[in-house]
């Protein structure tokens, strides 16, 4: 596997890091028709809240200071800090804002200084598409993900090389991505988003699909990517892997944490407050 | 005497203007700030009102605790009440500019995020550039012209429209074609196309800013190129029908490159107003295509401005009309006046005002809204 320089504003100054301080994040809903919405969600949503704490999804609620304006609470008041050398997994129901935090730490939803600082270079897998699109061939993707990290020419030929060997793909290389199947689509996407060595890696649990060959290489390849990683955030429900990679476990329910520590202890008591709503 | 008479109604006519026009002003703020009070909440979540009815409310109780208080000894006396009251508004004031203070401050940082984020864009424009020539790539697959198209299109509007209205008008074809191809194409990649597209720059997309991070100005830089282009392609027909009737515009005719580049500039500034705009109100795409359609007619595009005669000094309010003529003007021999210049530079000048505010305010929570 290459690894490539990155860009110039990239370049590693400083070990890398995260901190969070008092990190909350509100979606505003405008456009499923507030007004409807807030008479039938608000009501709904108090009375869950009140008789089913561990929910899925975050709290829904008047936006303030602005009327009529419904907002979805995904993660409220986070204070936690992630340095050089963690592997950090998320665990949480679905809906406990696990993807929304990666969003945050990935720089796509903006968030002021004060709560939130990173230091390093961050790659994110978050989608399955890592923003393909899908009407281009796989070789032009592959081109635009280059311009993405200011790559030149010869470092673009070297990761188109890289990744067609990765992704096998054959011919389908020069067709578009819609006709894709979604294996052959993920198998792009992982080769693409792991070419590249970055401090900071976070990435869903998407990266499991595929068959059973593609999954022993990509394995390999990802085990690669997260050694060279200073930190690694990754989301999962698979226990296995995290006690496999990780240092520490954060877990989030409806937005908060609810508890942060050493692996095998955060999974411990997750699984047995798993079994025992099961049981009820 | 009579100039003294006139004084009071001078005066009292001008004071009611000035109050019509200060409640207008205060109508625009007050519009803005309920539209983007979203963008730049309090650090306690709540506005400036809120801020300001919180405070009445402690006010209010604080007085009831002390004359309650007072109460419990002596008679209450406004005497009492009045001693209370600078120290309950140094408390206002103390919120409302703590509040404004902190306001700034965002302002300040809103303003700088959005200045390295256009900077961020200008380094990634390679990506740009090449998302704009695939977007036109894409627009044109499987067909057999591909972006020829264009041109194709361009070329059947302006020879079917160049037959009607020389008749209509009674023009001169050979005076005619040329300044109807210029600004026909002028009107529909470089205003019509253009701020649709600036309307759907954001929201288009959408899918690949949620799975990466990427300056917004990259899907700027990705609109001006894909108008760029089409552009490059409809000039190919008013070229042709200059040849046709070989005519050579003069030195005069650079005066274009400028004009052009301030037009690249404006469009940067309508993808920076309609982009966050469109994203956050659906309703605004359709308006402004509506709109698009109003200001053909009301614009000298098909029409010859001198067609108006002494009237036509009225379309200078009009601001397609500055900013046509001067691309128009020196390719058609009649180099526009400074008072035009003048105007289209006010009107760009504008336009980035607003834009940048507009840009700054939205910018931080644009992700929410695509």
């Amino acid at each position: 596997m290459t690894t490539f320089p990155l860009a110039d504003d990239d370049l590693p100054t400083r070990s890398a890091s995260i901190t969070a301080h008092d990190l909350s994040l509100s979606f505003p809903l405008f456009h499923g028709g507030a007004r409807s919405l807030k008479k039938s969600l608000f009501g709904k949503a108090k009375k869950t809240i009140q008789k089913n704490p561990a929910r899925t999804g975050g709290e829904v609620g008047l936006a303030p200071g602005e009327t009529g304006v419904l907002e979805v609470r995904a993660l409220s008041n986070l204070t936690f800090s992630i340095a050089s050398g963690e592997r950090i997994g998320l665990i949480g129901h679905n809906g406990a804002g696990k993807t929304t935090l990666l969003r945050v730490l990935g720089g796509i939803f903006d968030t002021p200084p004060e709560h939130l600082t990173v230091h390093g270079n961050v790659v994110s897998l978050i989608d399955t598409g890592s923003g393909m699109n899908r009407e281009l061939t796989g070789r032009e993707n592959i081109m635009l993900h280059a311009r993405h990290r200011g790559l030149t020419s010869a470092q673009q030929r070297q990761l188109e090389e890289d990744v067609e060997q990765f992704a096998n793909l054959g011919h389908f290389l020069n067709l578009p991505v819609r006709l894709y199947s979604s294996g052959m689509a993920v198998r792009l996407g992982f080769g693409l988003a792991t070419a590249i060595s970055p401090q900071i890696l976070l990435m869903d649990e998407w990266f499991m699909a595929g068959d059973a060959q593609f999954q022993a290489s990509a394995k390999e390849r990802l085990s690669s990517v997260v050694k060279n990683a200073e930190i690694l955030v990754i989301t999962s429900h698979n226990l296995p892997i995290l006690l496999e990679w990780c240092t520490r476990i954060i877990w989030l329910e409806g937005g908060r944490i609810k508890m942060d520590g050493p692996t095998e202890e955060v999974i411990k008591t997750y699984q047995t407050s798993v079994t025992e709503e099961l049981g009820e | 005497m009579a100039f003294v008479k006139k004084i009071p109604f001078f005066t009292e006519e001008f004071h009611h203007h000035a109050v019509i026009l200060r409640t207008l002003i205060t109508f625009a703020n007050r519009s803005l700030q309920s539209i983007f009070s979203h963008a730049l909440p309090c650090p306690d979540n709540s506005s400036r009102t809120n801020i300001a009815v919180s405070s009445v409310n402690r006010l209010a109780m604080l007085r009831m605790t002390v004359s309650s208080g007072l109460q419990d000894k002596t008679p209450h006396t406004p005497a009492g009440d009045n001693r209370l009251e600078p120290a309950l508004s140094t408390v206002i004031d103390k919120d409302a500019s703590s509040c404004e203070q902190t306001r700034s401050k965002k302002k300040f940082q809103a303003s700088r995020s959005a200045l390295h984020d256009i900077h961020q864009g200008f380094k990634l424009w390679r990506l740009g550039t090449l998302l704009g020539w695939l977007d036109l790539k894409l627009q044109f697959r499987g067909s057999s012209v591909g972006p020829m198209w264009v041109t194709l299109s361009t070329l059947i509007m302006i020879g079917s429209m160049g037959l009607v209205y020389a008749r209509l008008f009674h023009m001169n074809l050979q005076t005619y074609l040329p300044y109807l191809s210029i600004s026909i194409i002028l009107w529909r990649t470089g205003i019509s196309d253009m701020l649709q597209n600036a309307c759907t720059c954001f929201i288009t997309a959408g899918s690949s800013v949620r799975a990466m991070r990427l300056p917004w100005t990259v899907q700027i830089l990705r609109m001006l190129m894909r108008t760029t282009l089409s552009f490059g392609l409809t000039v190919i027909v008013p070229i042709g029908v200059y040849i046709w009737f070989g005519i050579v515009p003069g030195i005069t005719a650079l005066l274009v490159l400028p004009a052009l580049f301030l037009w690249a500039l404006n469009a940067f500034s309508c993808c920076m107003i309609l982009g966050p705009l469109c994203a956050r109100y659906r309703d605004v795409p359709p308006i402004i295509s509506s709109a698009i359609q109003i200001a053909f007619y009301v614009t000298p595009v098909i029409w010859n401005a001198s067609q108006l005669g002494a009237r036509s000094r009225w379309l200078l309010l009009n601001p397609f009309y500055s900013l046509l003529e001067i691309v128009r003007g020196p390719l058609t021999g009649d180099l526009p006046s400074r008072s035009v210049w003048i105007c289209a530079a006010l009107i760009s000048l504008t336009l980035w005002c607003i834009g940048f505010v507009t840009f700054a305010r939205s910018r931080s929570r644009l992700a929410f809204w695509v």
